[in-house]
């Protein structure tokens, strides 16, 4: 009998060189040996990192480098040998062992393109409730659960269907937000690369609550990777008949096609998104009205990130109460944090909310990548505040990062060291903004490259006192004077990095925060 | 000339039916031919039943789409936070001394293009660059160079 083994196909791992290793050690045993190519564990500074299922489970050896192969082989590793790599029993690894894996329960565990090995691992039982309740009653278990939008924004996904549900209509469509564009991001990556099943799954219940039978995925096109596993789960999926004109026997039909986005930030906001998948320039729409009624095409639309959908079928399966009984406040279940940036261990840890941004930094990521200490965080993306040590232990809450005028949008959290100029980092806000304003209204447009200029002086050492308050006006404009959240949020990394970093602006004293 | 169009005609047939196909059909004809002839926005836009300008700020508006053929190799430096916190700033620096172009320019041989690319999904490894549909995490300077050679030689 051949010994399973399981090297990670997921684009970070791939990144570290994980094909040239699969291709090594399928090279080197035949075989005798049984590749499955799975998505990643999330634990980044251990990969690539390759399982061998023996008797006492799976044992992880990582981070393997293609010299490492031989040494592998010569101290047994088909059979849990000894080696310096050796990490020990996967699941025992505490990294992993204290996190509440609920989205993110299969990914790294399972083929990812396989539905018998997704149904043997508790895959699609969320469906099957699903199609044993009335619309209204899904629509119910998902506003119960309090599961909010994962995309940024926190809305109640079960409110957004319920809107959709009520609309009248012969078409409607389920869209998942796949653009993933915010830097310190990528848990919609793992799950399309890791898990893609949960996603489908969660669409099609989607569908069944809200009457929609056509689903597209709106993926990025930086992620190339994602879009061959998607497009061979999707196939999957219809030939084991859980996608299709009649879904398990059912009756019910539900189709799911992937479309490429094409490198443009402000196409994740989900009107300029609506606008590119109708083939168009992804110009912000106005809203009134909300894409649930006229949505893609004018028709009713639900517009839901990855990680909302793809936390559906956890929640149908389980129960609202389940999912809910996780959690603080109004921020309800587990979000997928991803650290990235100056961190040591890098990785996915999905916990209840309520952790502190400091156990997260200190107890999961060890600390500073550098050695350094870590001076400034930015969480939630490029429209995401800059937040000082002092501001630490917060616990990731929507509404407490709010009152400390931040916001956690999609659970990435970047970390700088004392060596990051925030006089430099306040100017990239600007200038990412002025790269990807969609052009519609002027205070983005205009007002982000005036920003570039004006920080460019405070670098300069040029006037700082005057050209920071230059930049509190402009940020002024540009809050209150935007259409949309790209030109609407910049001012809070460029207002965060000056109340917080005054000292690397030129500035004497904090001045009065905004 | 010709044969191009003939390859975007090709394009055409397979997309003109899809609701809202105009991004599939310009990522299938970048895909194929490498870029978007701007010769091509005549028969797109006949086919589609939109206006040239229509096209042209479809092709336009999105970073992805490029309207002059790229050199053989498309190198995509990561400029975003993640990977500016671990040094991306220094590498896009060295990229462009080494390579003595700036973004959106093609080295002399004509060998590699570099463009800028705002965050790759790989910021539990910054930096993070793609080489063609590649992507490569914790890139320092030594391994660039090393890709960069490696992606040169003759296959
Ligand atoms: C500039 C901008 C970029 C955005 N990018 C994304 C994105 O990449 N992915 C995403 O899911 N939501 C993004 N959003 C939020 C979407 O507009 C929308 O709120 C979300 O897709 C709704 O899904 P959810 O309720 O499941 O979060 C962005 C918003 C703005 C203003
Ligand atoms: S704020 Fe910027 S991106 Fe948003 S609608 Fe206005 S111009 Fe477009
Ligand atoms: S910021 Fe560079 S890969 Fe995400």
């Amino acid at each position: 009998m051949s010994t399973r083994l399981y090297i990670p196909r997921d684009s970070s791992a791939l990144s570290l060189g994980a094909d040239e290793i699969a291709a090594a050690i399928q090279a080197h045993a035949g075989t005798t040996v049984d590749i499955v190519r799975n998505g990643s564990r999330g634990m980044y500074w251990l990969e690539p990192m390759i399982e061998v299922v023996t008797a006492k489970g799976r044992i992880a050896y990582g981070p393997v480098a293609p010299e490492d192969i031989k040494g592998l082989f010569d101290n047994d590793f088909l059979n849990g040998g000894e080696h310096p790599l050796r990490l020990g029993v996967t699941d025992e690894l505490p990294w992993l062992k204290k996190q509440e894996r609920l989205t993110f329960s299969r990914v790294g565990i399972t083929d990812p393109v396989s539905v018998s090995d997704y149904v043997a691992h508790e895959g699609y039982r969320g469906l099957c409730k699903a199609l044993e309740l009335a619309p209204a009653a899904i629509v119910q278990e998902v506003t119960d659960s309090g599961l909010r939008g994962r995309g940024g924004a926190a809305f109640p996904t079960g409110i957004k269907w319920k809107t959709v549900l009520g609309c009248t209509a012969q078409q409607k469509y389920i869209v998942c937000n796949a653009d993933e564009g915010d830097s310190g991001t990528y848990s919609d990556r793992m799950i399309m690369e890791g898990d893609p099943l949960v996603l489908i799954e969660g669409m099609t219940i989607a569908g069944l609550a809200v009457g929609a039978d056509q689903g597209y995925i709106y993926l990025r096109s930086e992620y190339p990777d994602a879009l061959v596993v998607l497009n061979e789960a999707i196939k999957n999926a219809y030939a084991a008949g859980y996608l299709g004109d009649d879904i398990l026997g059912s009756g019910h039909r539900f189709h799911l096609e992937v479309r490429r986005a094409a490198g443009a930030y402000i196409c994740g906001e989900e009107t300029s998104l609506l606008e590119s998948l109708e083939g168009k320039r992804g110009v912000i729409r106005f809203k009134p009205p909300l894409p649930a009624i006229e949505g893609l095409f004018g028709k009713p639309t639900v517009v839901n990130n990855v990680i909302s959908l793809a936390t559906v079928p956890i929640i149908l399966d389980k129960g609202a109460a389940f999912y809910r009984d996780y959690g603080m406040g109004r921020s309800r279940g587990t979000l997928p944090i991803q650290l990235a940036g100056n961190i040591k261990y890098c990785g996915l840890v999905e916990k209840a909310f309520g952790i502190t941004l400091r156990e997260l930094l200190y107890d999961y990521g060890g600390g500073s990548a550098s050695g350094r200490p870590i001076r400034a965080v930015q969480v939630g993306g490029p429209l995401g505040a800059y937040l000082p040590e002092s501001q630490f232990d917060t616990p990731l809450d929507y509404e407490k990062f709010s009152e400390i005028w931040a916001v956690l949008g999609h659970g990435g959290i970047v970390a700088f060291d004392d060596t990051v100029d925030m006089a430099r980092m306040a100017r990239y806000a600007f200038e990412f903004c002025a790269i990807e304003s969609c052009g519609k209204c002027t205070p983005c447009r205009i007002g982000s490259t005036r920003g570039v200029e004006v920080m460019d002086k405070i670098i300069a050492g040029t006037q700082p006192e005057k050209n920071a308050k230059l930049v509190r006006d402009l940020s002024d404009t540009m809050l209150n004077g935007s259409l949309c959240a790209l030109g609407g949020m910049t001012p809070y990394p460029v207002l965060s990095a000056i109340n917080h970093f005054p000292e690397d602006f030129g500035l004497q004293q904090h001045e009065l925060a905004a | 000339m010709l044969s191009e169009d003939l390859l975007v005609e090709k394009h055409i047939d397979a997309h003109k039916a899809t609701p809202g196909g105009l991004l599939p059909l310009l990522h299938s004809i970048q895909d194929d031919i490498g870029y978007i002839p701007e010769h091509s926005y005549k028969l797109i836009s006949k086919a589609l039943n939109i206006s040239v300008a229509e096209v042209h700020g479809v092709v336009s508006f999105y970073h992805h789409f490029i309207t002059t053929p790229p050199g053989q190799h498309v190198l995509h430096i990561c400029r975003a936070e993640s990977c500016q916190a671990m040094g991306s700033t220094e590498l896009e620096a060295h990229a462009k001394t080494v390579l003595n172009v700036e973004y959106h320019q093609t080295t002399k041989d004509g060998a590699i293009s570099m463009e800028p690319v705002y965050c790759l999904g790989n910021c539990a490894l910054s930096p993070a660059v793609m080489l063609d549909e590649k992507v490569y995490g914790r890139v320092s300077k030594a391994r660039l160079d090393a890709l960069l050679t490696s992606s040169r030689k003759p296959k």
